[in-house]
């Protein structure tokens, strides 16, 4: 185990992934039968022809979530160095951290009170 | 790699050490080949070892036949039970199908992108086998960062269900995906806070030493973690899309959500690897919370890598268990039960957490310790998980004292059910 590098092996295995893929999806390409039709290209709803555009708009709450979500990933990048680390740091990062996380705490008040996580 | 003593012999017929026959090989190719060879080999021999010893049995098998007759059997139905004895042929009979099914892709379709969904969903699926320790000495890449690595790897899904639900030209697809992509996000800041109080207590990010710190400690995560772990199943059940969960693709409400318009081997593999993704899921939460390959000593008579199939098959099985059971949630209760009960509680729980760790390592006290940490947090769990329900409005109905509606309307209520607890 200890005479090859650990990321060569998911280098390698990377590589196996798309393989494996790419042959399961060749292979449906030379076995699957085609056939020569113009109504299949229709998009589904539910029988109909569809109606509009297909590419329609979504709720302004998606981007709202995702702005929340962006606060408190970036948080966990942050603290997951310390959690590894923080036994052998001074105490005053222990505080730090608890003010880090207060605050975005707070964050999540505010977008709670103001009534994004709402689902309507 | 473990310093720990181990029973298991260096001869290569000892099958509970299976690094044993895999370093034999190489040893050989390394006098007869060039240098490189082997380097190139022995992780390709973890990934066909895993794969076909494991992940591949398990997926068609547990998951494409034993998923659907468990699920049958809990709903009242027979399950497949044609193809071959007692329908065991089933997960082939599948594959054979679906390769040879056309694959079509919509008038408008964004083709390019349709055709890579299934490859960024698929190529992940194997690198997740790579950081999980089948032993002690049986890991493919027992990298310093694992336990970051596999939420890296598991995000990228979510991207390959985006794709798909944009690139159909389809309002259902794209709806399925933008559903997929915020329950996904919101679920994945709770389980990420979730498993830091993990590794605050173990002080690593392998997870080779984070089974290693459970053996030495005698105790399961799970116990010094209750909360972390219910955080863990909820929010990986969400992730995968698993039944109680699925809105992603809710049959009744968009038609297949991000797959509606999938076909063939490109909605198969969306298919296979959903349970692939899930026994990862399930291996990865033995492997944090059950103590993965050890059981407590018994690791040296029976090979550990048969514990670890056992535990994931285990946790795999609560998985079918919940989706055999439990009703589909709405949209809305979904995202508030991640957003305002399982982060806060998420948050609450890493606080504490540090604090007992901090406590441990200054007061220097002995191991015995976490024994006292498992009570009092399986303790504080129940108490966080019972009180902020209550505090966000949770009453539950025991004994209704209100009529019911269909007293109202006229309905038939049942003769004895006039007083109420009728159900």
């Amino acid at each position: 185990m200890s005479f090859y590098d650990q990321w060569a092996a998911i280098l390698i295995g990377t590589v196996v992934g798309f393989l494996l893929v790419f042959s399961a999806l060749v292979g449906a390409k030379l076995l699957a039968p085609y056939a020569r039709e113009r109504a299949k290209g229709v998009s589904y709803e539910c029988g109909m022809l569809p109606l509009g555009r297909n590419w329609t708009q979504v709720h302004v709450r998606y981007y709202l979530i995702a702005i929340l979500f962006l606060l408190f990933d970036v948080e966990t990048v942050f603290i997951f160095p310390w959690a590894v680390t923080f036994l052998g740091l001074p105490e005053f990062v222990l505080y730090q951290i608890i003010i880090f996380i207060v605050i975005l705490g707070l964050g999540l008040v505010y977008a709670w009170r103001r009534g994004v996580l709402e689902w309507r | 790699m473990s310093g720990a003593p181990f029973l298991a012999t260096e001869h290569w017929w000892d099958l509970r050490d299976l690094s044993n026959i895999s370093r034999e090989i190489l040893e050989f190719l390394d006098r007869v080949g060039p240098d490189w060879l082997a380097y190139v080999v022995s992780p390709l021999i973890g990934f066909v070892a895993a794969f076909l010893l494991f992940v591949l049995p398990s997926q068609l098998f547990v998951g494409v036949y034993g998923e659907r007759r468990l699920i049958g059997r809990m709903q009242s139905r027979l399950g497949p039970n044609r193809v071959g004895k007692f329908g065991l042929l089933q997960p082939i009979a599948d594959a054979i199908k679906l390769i040879q099914k056309e694959a079509i892709t919509p008038r408008g379709a964004d083709k390019w992108v349709m055709w890579t969904a299934p490859v960024v969903f698929v190529a992940p699926a194997v690198l997740v086998w790579a950081v999980i320790p089948f032993g002690p000495n049986m890991v493919i890449a027992d990298i310093p960062v694992g336990l970051v690595y596999f939420l890296a790897i598991t995000a990228l899904p979510v991207l390959a269900a985006f794709m798909a639900g944009w690139s159909g030209n389809n309002k259902y697809s794209l709806f399925g995906a933008m559903r997929v992509v915020a329950m996904a996000i919101s679920y994945e800041v709770a389980l990420v806070l979730g498993l830091l109080g993990v590794v605050l207590f173990t002080s690593t990010m392998s997870l080779q030493a984070i089974v290693e710190w459970q053996r030495e400690h005698d105790i399961w995560l799970v116990f010094l973690q209750p909360l972390a772990f219910v955080i863990y199943f909820i929010s990986a059940s969400a992730e995968l899309n698993r039944t109680p969960t699925d809105i992603a693709e809710a049959e009744s409400e968009i038609v297949a959500g991000y797959l509606t318009e999938y076909s063939g081997m490109k909605w198969g593999l969306f298919y296979g690897m959903d349970i692939g993704y899930a026994l990862a899921a399930a291996a990865f939460g033995s492997t944090v919370f059950l103590g993965g390959w050890s059981l407590f000593g018994l690791e040296e008579w029976v090979p550990p890598w048969l514990i670890l199939v056992a535990k994931t098959h285990l946790f795999y099985f609560v998985f079918i268990w919940t989706r055999g059971t439990l009703p589909r949630l709405r949209i809305d209760q979904l995202m508030a039960l991640a957003w305002k009960y399982m982060l806060p509680l998420a948050a609450i729980n890493l606080l504490v957490v540090a604090a007992e760790r901090l406590w441990w390592h200054e007061a220097g006290l002995g191991d015995g310790i976490v024994y006292l940490f498992a009570a009092a947090n399986i303790a504080l769990a129940l108490l966080l998980v019972v009180g902020w329900a209550r505090v966000l409005g949770y009453r539950p109905e025991r004994v209704p004292t209100r009529p019911r509606l269909v007293k109202h309307v006229g309905g038939y209520v049942a003769p004895g059910a006039e007083t109420g607890g009728g159900r």
